[in-house]
């Protein structure tokens, strides 16, 4: 007993209080990482780090086969891409893509605003999105092409057709999706500060769905590209100028295949510049700054 | 309910807010449930009136339908004497939610774009965003995006968008549940303030018997499956916000309505 209340004493501390120390700023805690870790931890280093190995191995496998016809080296693609820019009609052929890219993206956008907006205001309008979407989304815009030319002959307007085909519903689809999760309490909050109709959809749904918006215009813009590209595979035979499908098909032909393989760098450089600098631009400005996205 | 209801000494003014009959429904995938069964009450200019009662009983839904939010299925609910058919500035919400907030808005802009909204003149949107954002202690964050804030300041930059749209009563649903125990003390210490300064209205929800003794003036109690009305009482007022015994007491006496009885007449109908 004596010797339990000992040990008990014998951990008893008196109570205190202080001021608490100045508090330093953060910057007075920091380590300073090494200049590789630096210069690793950017994801811009990484991925060119990584083209250049990919290119590297490109260029030694093609200069191990030694067969132009079928593998071009690095080195010949490169050359012939910068010709292509300078002396030949690569860019052209680029601008025509690209043109009519960003014509049937614009019809679309707007086609997609129509209905995923005619899709919340009414069940109907609702009923037919998820009809027109689980038909059409499966459907490979390119299997409309033939019936495109039927109905509007060969050239643009066909592209254009397939075009909006390609991008209208998976963004419908996901504008609507993005629509439907918008929270009940911020539904409500916009109700009360008198929003209706038209301002309704969009001083608030819209911004609020603009993570799953922005996703849509991704994937119609990867859908729309290939679409293309493949369209202009098809009957770039019969067009007079055409765009980069064309002139991949054109020099096939003629067998120049570094010409072949610097059409498809120019298609990988498009797609990439689109997503890595257009689409993450959009993202810094909007849902990354509003901690909607991560 | 005439019977038992006491005979008014004095006259009373006109209600700010007059809830009388009111029943609602929700219509779910099978059948109808019934939310809210006959409840009525009225709220007068500079009331804290606090809807208190277990989950259940409704006390959302009537915030709701006075936010014109729902629309009853029988009864009427009146702000200055006129039926409230549809949401309005004049009774805005205050969530329990933080989503509240228009995320792609900074804190200024979400008090300024409701204004806006509203028909207020740009210059004095301005002020007022500027006036109630110092009087929740929020002007350094003014250009802040909401998710850069913690919950008690996302609560405090709905309040004050909420007070900046001058509304006629402030309905607050549970506002500050999901805040922890430290700030939502201060955050009902500082809505007793602004209500002292400002001589605000509220119709405050709760399931916190101790929140609606410190926060309300007159507490409704509400009964469970479906909502109805327990009573009505009145808070002794409680002077600097501390809660003191005559309010511990009537939170003694709320928890026993609202906790002991059901149990005594489940087990006498056991017995019986």
């Amino acid at each position: 007993m004596v010797d339990r209340s000992a040990r008990l004493h014998a951990f008893e501390r008196p109570d205190y209080l202080r001021e608490p120390e100045p508090a330093l700023p953060d910057r007075h805690f920091a380590t300073r990482l090494s200049p590789w870790r630096r210069l690793t931890s950017v994801t811009a280093v990484r991925q060119v780090t990584l083209l250049v190995l990919l290119a590297a191995a490109w260029q030694l496998y093609g200069a191990w086969l030694g067969n132009d016809l079928v593998l071009p080296d690095f080195a010949k693609t490169a050359a012939a891409f910068w010709h292509g820019i300078i002396d030949g009609p690569l860019l052209l052929r680029a601008w025509t893509s690209i043109r009519v890219l960003f014509l049937g993206y614009a019809i679309a956008i707007v086609l997609a605003a129509a209905v995923s907006l005619l899709a919340v205001a009414s069940r109907v309008g609702n009923d037919v999105l998820a009809l027109f979407t689980a038909m059409f989304n499966p459907l490979p815009a390119i299997a409309l092409l033939p019936l495109a030319l039927l109905w509007f002959g060969l050239g643009e307007k066909s592209v254009i057709f397939v075009l909006v085909h390609a991008v209208l519903w998976p963004l419908a689809l996901n504008t609507h999706t993005g629509f439907l999760g918008v929270s009940q309490t911020l539904r409500m909050t916009g109700k009360s500060f008198g929003l209706k109709g038209p301002r309704y959809a969009l001083l608030l749904l819209v911004p609020a769905a603009f993570p799953s918006i922005l996703t849509g215009l991704k994937i119609g813009w990867a859908f729309a590209w290939r679409t293309l590209i493949a369209a202009e595979l098809v009957f770039g035979v019969s067009a007079g100028s055409g765009g980069l499908g064309w002139y991949i098909y054109e020099n096939r032909n003629q067998l120049e295949i570094a010409n072949v393989f610097a059409g498809l760098l120019a298609v990988i450089l498009i797609g990439l510049a689109m997503e890595s600098v257009v689409f993450r631009a959009i993202e810094r400005i909007t849902v990354r700054r509003w901690g909607m996205q991560t | 309910m005439p019977g038992s209801a006491p005979v008014p000494v004095t006259r009373l003014p006109q209600p700010l807010l007059r809830l009388s009959g009111v029943t609602i429904q929700y219509a779910s995938e099978q059948r109808l449930v019934t939310a809210v069964q006959n409840v009525g009450f009225e709220v007068f200019s500079g009331d804290r009136f606090v809807l208190l009662g277990p989950s259940g009983c409704g006390k959302s839904t009537l915030l709701k339908a006075v936010g014109g939010f729902l629309q009853p299925a029988q009864g009427e609910i009146l702000l200055d004497g006129a039926p409230v058919s549809h949401p309005g500035p004049d009774r805005i919400m205050v969530f329990q939610e933080f989503d509240q907030l228009l995320p792609w808005k900074t804190v200024h802009g979400n008090i300024v774009f409701p204004l806006c909204q509203n028909g207020v003149g740009r210059g004095e949107a301005l002020e007022r965003a500027a006036r109630q954002l110092e009087r929740v202690g929020l002007t350094k964050f003014a250009e802040h995006y909401p998710h850069q804030l913690s919950g008690g300041m996302k609560q405090r930059v709905a309040i004050a968008r909420a007070l900046a749209l001058e509304p006629r009563i402030l309905l607050m649903d549970e506002p500050f549940a999901s805040l922890d125990a430290m700030s939502r003390q201060r955050m009902q210490e500082e809505l007793l303030r602004l209500w002292e300064e400002l001589g605000l209205t509220l119709l405050f929800v709760t399931h916190s018997i101790d929140e609606a003794v410190l926060v309300g003036s007159r507490i409704l109690l509400l009964a469970p499956h479906p909502g109805r009305v327990r009573g009505e009482l009145n808070v002794p007022p409680a002077p600097g916000g501390r809660a003191g015994e005559a309010q511990h007491a009537l939170a003694r006496r709320i928890h026993g309505l609202l906790f002991d009885e059901p149990q005594d007449e489940r087990e006498r109908a056991a017995h019986g």
